[in-house]
């Protein structure tokens, strides 16, 4: 698979001065890389001569919560803020007695979301025990597919630019292992002063769908463009809201490096990273600090790593240490998940029962690959131009409203979207939603430039203007600062006499 | 053939159960024997049973919220509560290591 991973070799990182950015959202890092990873493949010498290259290796496991409104196994809510343990059950809390009932709108989830990452569905999925203690996890076990999962063998596209000028972009592709149905587990709050832990179940039991991804990747920036494409795909689908802020996207990341030839290394894992940014300097600095310990002479444990957002490093996480023993077992009290397809679907079965491949397949929205090569044929904008649009909630709506209401060609319209408009909603730290100029006034300004009504320069002082969101519309700030262009020969040729009559002396 | 004494420290680490003396340590040998005479039925190409359920049809529960809403019932349950929390250690207190435990299986 020519694409898979980039075969990249580690630079020696550049000296990592106070405040240097990491990489940023989406495919365009903004500011300078920490570490440099080779895109094309090439064999790059490590830093101290004599010295063999270092070959990092990225998987990912990511759990993403179902978008529904009840859990996996019981009836009770899924909401983020609520009063603590309101929004569990006699189950959730693991009262026995209680028997787990599979929610149809989880499996539809796990369906398209591993129908749009090309994966096989299996049409028979089983369902496992996960044994082990913590404070969180009532039953003592989590429910989760370990033998045969709803989905497997699939594969991403993501794209990355590889120079800091945005211009040069290249796809690549990681394998999607499997996506597995399980359990959340409730939530911790560690309270050190008074050495204790306070638990609430609102989150035991809502549904995860966990995406894992083979360790075809090599670096941060790759990891993170990996999952901003698929926090992209499942808002899309409405399979999850992914929402890393509210934990509504979770990231592992497994790093490991090796010499070229040689079979991989030990690897960690680490987790405990909270946004896409964070995902890049994590795994960036696992590399690194990896290949310190073992150029000087060190091994690499097998541990679990939690991720410092505020030093920026990677320590031992506590109540980690060894190699867990799950027990795995079939879960007793669930038959096996059947799915169906056109071919397969039974006659007399309650429509209710019946889960069709094939119905879900035929209903998948547009994904944004799809989309964005669509706006690019529709409307002959760059491919750069298409990712941005659809990394911002809402701009790519706002962008076909504005040229849907003005004569201004499109690829003349994106320059204003893409430079002027996005930038002053990032300055003032607002969504497109929120933005003071919606695409209507937008248009009208843009309508009063392709007229030659108004200069460019002319044009971006009155959206100035109209950034104040004080209601006036283009044409009226035009009239009161005067902008208009003048259009009459004869009253230029009298400007331009004057001008030089004035100047006869000099 | 007898459990050694590592799997013996091993399980009771899992499953946080006491063998507490030779008696349940042998009550764990005879079932392991009692389920060895699984090993006897020649299983060749068959594919594993594991659920006795595997004929049944799992149900699919519409997505609506019916449950919920009971945390005074669930906090009457609980012997420590903090506001509506559920109080629990700062951690999981790990099971000493076998030197540090006054256990029998020390003597085997």
């Amino acid at each position: 698979v020519a694409a898979r991973g980039c075969g990249g070799v580690w630079r020696r990182a550049r000296q990592r001065g106070a405040g240097q950015p990491g990489s940023g959202l989406g495919p365009f890092p903004r500011g300078q890389r920490a570490v440099a990873c080779n895109a094309r493949g090439g064999a790059v010498p490590a830093g101290k001569s004599g010295l063999a290259p270092w070959v990092p290796v990225v998987g990912l496991e990511i759990h993403a919560q179902i978008s529904s409104n009840s859990k996996l196994f019981s009836g009770s809510q899924v909401q983020f803020a609520a009063p603590p343990n309101s929004l569990v059950s006699f189950f959730d809390a693991s009262l026995p007695g209680t028997l787990p009932v599979l929610n149809r709108r989880c499996v539809e989830a796990a369906v398209m979301t591993g129908l749009a990452l090309n994966c096989s569905i299996n049409k028979k999925s089983l369902f496992d025990r996960k044994h082990y203690f913590y404070a969180d996890l009532p039953a003592g076990y989590q429910i989760t597919q370990q033998r045969v999962p709803i989905a497997v063998n699939g594969s991403l596209s993501y794209s990355l630019c590889i120079d800091n000028k945005m211009r040069q972009m290249v796809t690549k592709t990681v394998r999607i292992k499997q996506i597995q149905l399980e359990q959340d587990s409730g939530k911790s709050l560690h309270d050190d002063t008074r050495s204790q832990t306070l638990v609430d179940l609102n989150r035991a039991g809502v549904g995860l769908m966990e995406v894992v991804m083979e360790p075809d990747m090599c670096c941060g920036e790759e990891a993170a463009a990996a999952v901003r494409e698929l926090q992209l795909i499942l808002q899309t689908l409405g399979s999850s809201q992914a929402v890393m802020a509210e934990g509504q996207l979770r990231v592992d990341a497994n790093v490991s490096v090796h010499h070229p030839g040689e079979p991989y290394g030990v690897r960690t894992e680490v987790k405990n990273i909270n946004s896409i940014r964070f995902l890049a300097k994590a795994i960036d600095y696992e590399i690194q600090r990896q290949i310190e310990e073992l150029e000087n002479g060190g091994t690499i444990l097998n541990e679990t790593r939690a991720f410092d957002s505020k030093l920026g490093c990677t320590v031992p996480m506590r109540d980690k240490e060894g190699k867990q023993d799950y027990r795995f077992m079939p879960e007793p009290n669930l038959p096996p998940l059947i799915l169906y397809d056109a071919k397969s679907l039974p006659a007399n079965m309650n429509h209710q029962q019946v889960i069709n491949i094939d119905w879900i397949h035929e209903r998948l929205p547009d994904l944004p690959s799809v989309k964005r090569k669509k706006l690019v044929e529709q409307y002959g904008i760059l491919p750069e131009h298409s990712f941005t649009l659809l990394n911002e909630d809402g701009l790519a709506e706002f962008f076909e409203s504005v040229v849907k209401q003005t004569q201004m060609k499109p690829k003349k319209v994106i320059g204003w979207i893409l430079k002027d408009l996005l930038s002053y909603l990032k300055q003032h730290s607002l969504t497109v939603k929120e933005s003071p100029v919606s695409s209507f006034l937008l248009a009208d300004l843009l309508n009063l430039l392709e007229k030659k009504e108004i200069s460019s320069t002319a044009a971006k002082q009155v959206l100035a203007e109209l950034w104040k969101g004080e209601g006036k519309t283009p044409l009226e700030i035009v009239k009161e600062q005067k902008l208009e262009l003048l259009q009459d020969q004869k009253e230029l040729e009298q400007i331009c006499q004057v001008v030089i009559d004035g100047h006869k002396n000099e | 053939q007898k459990v050694s004494v590592e799997v013996l420290e091993h399980l009771e680490h899992l499953a946080l159960v006491d063998f507490r003396d030779a008696e349940g340590v042998e009550r764990l040998q005879k079932a392991i024997q009692f389920a060895d005479q699984l090993h006897e039925v020649n299983t060749d190409g068959v594919e594993p049973m594991d659920s006795v359920l595997e004929d049944r049809c799992l149900y699919l529960r519409e997505d609506d919220v019916t449950e919920g809403n009971c945390t005074k019932e669930l906090l009457e349950n609980a012997r420590e509560k903090v506001e509506e929390y559920f109080v629990a250690p700062p951690g999981n207190i790990p099971l000493p290591k076998l030197e540090e435990r006054e256990t029998f299986l020390q003597g085997s």
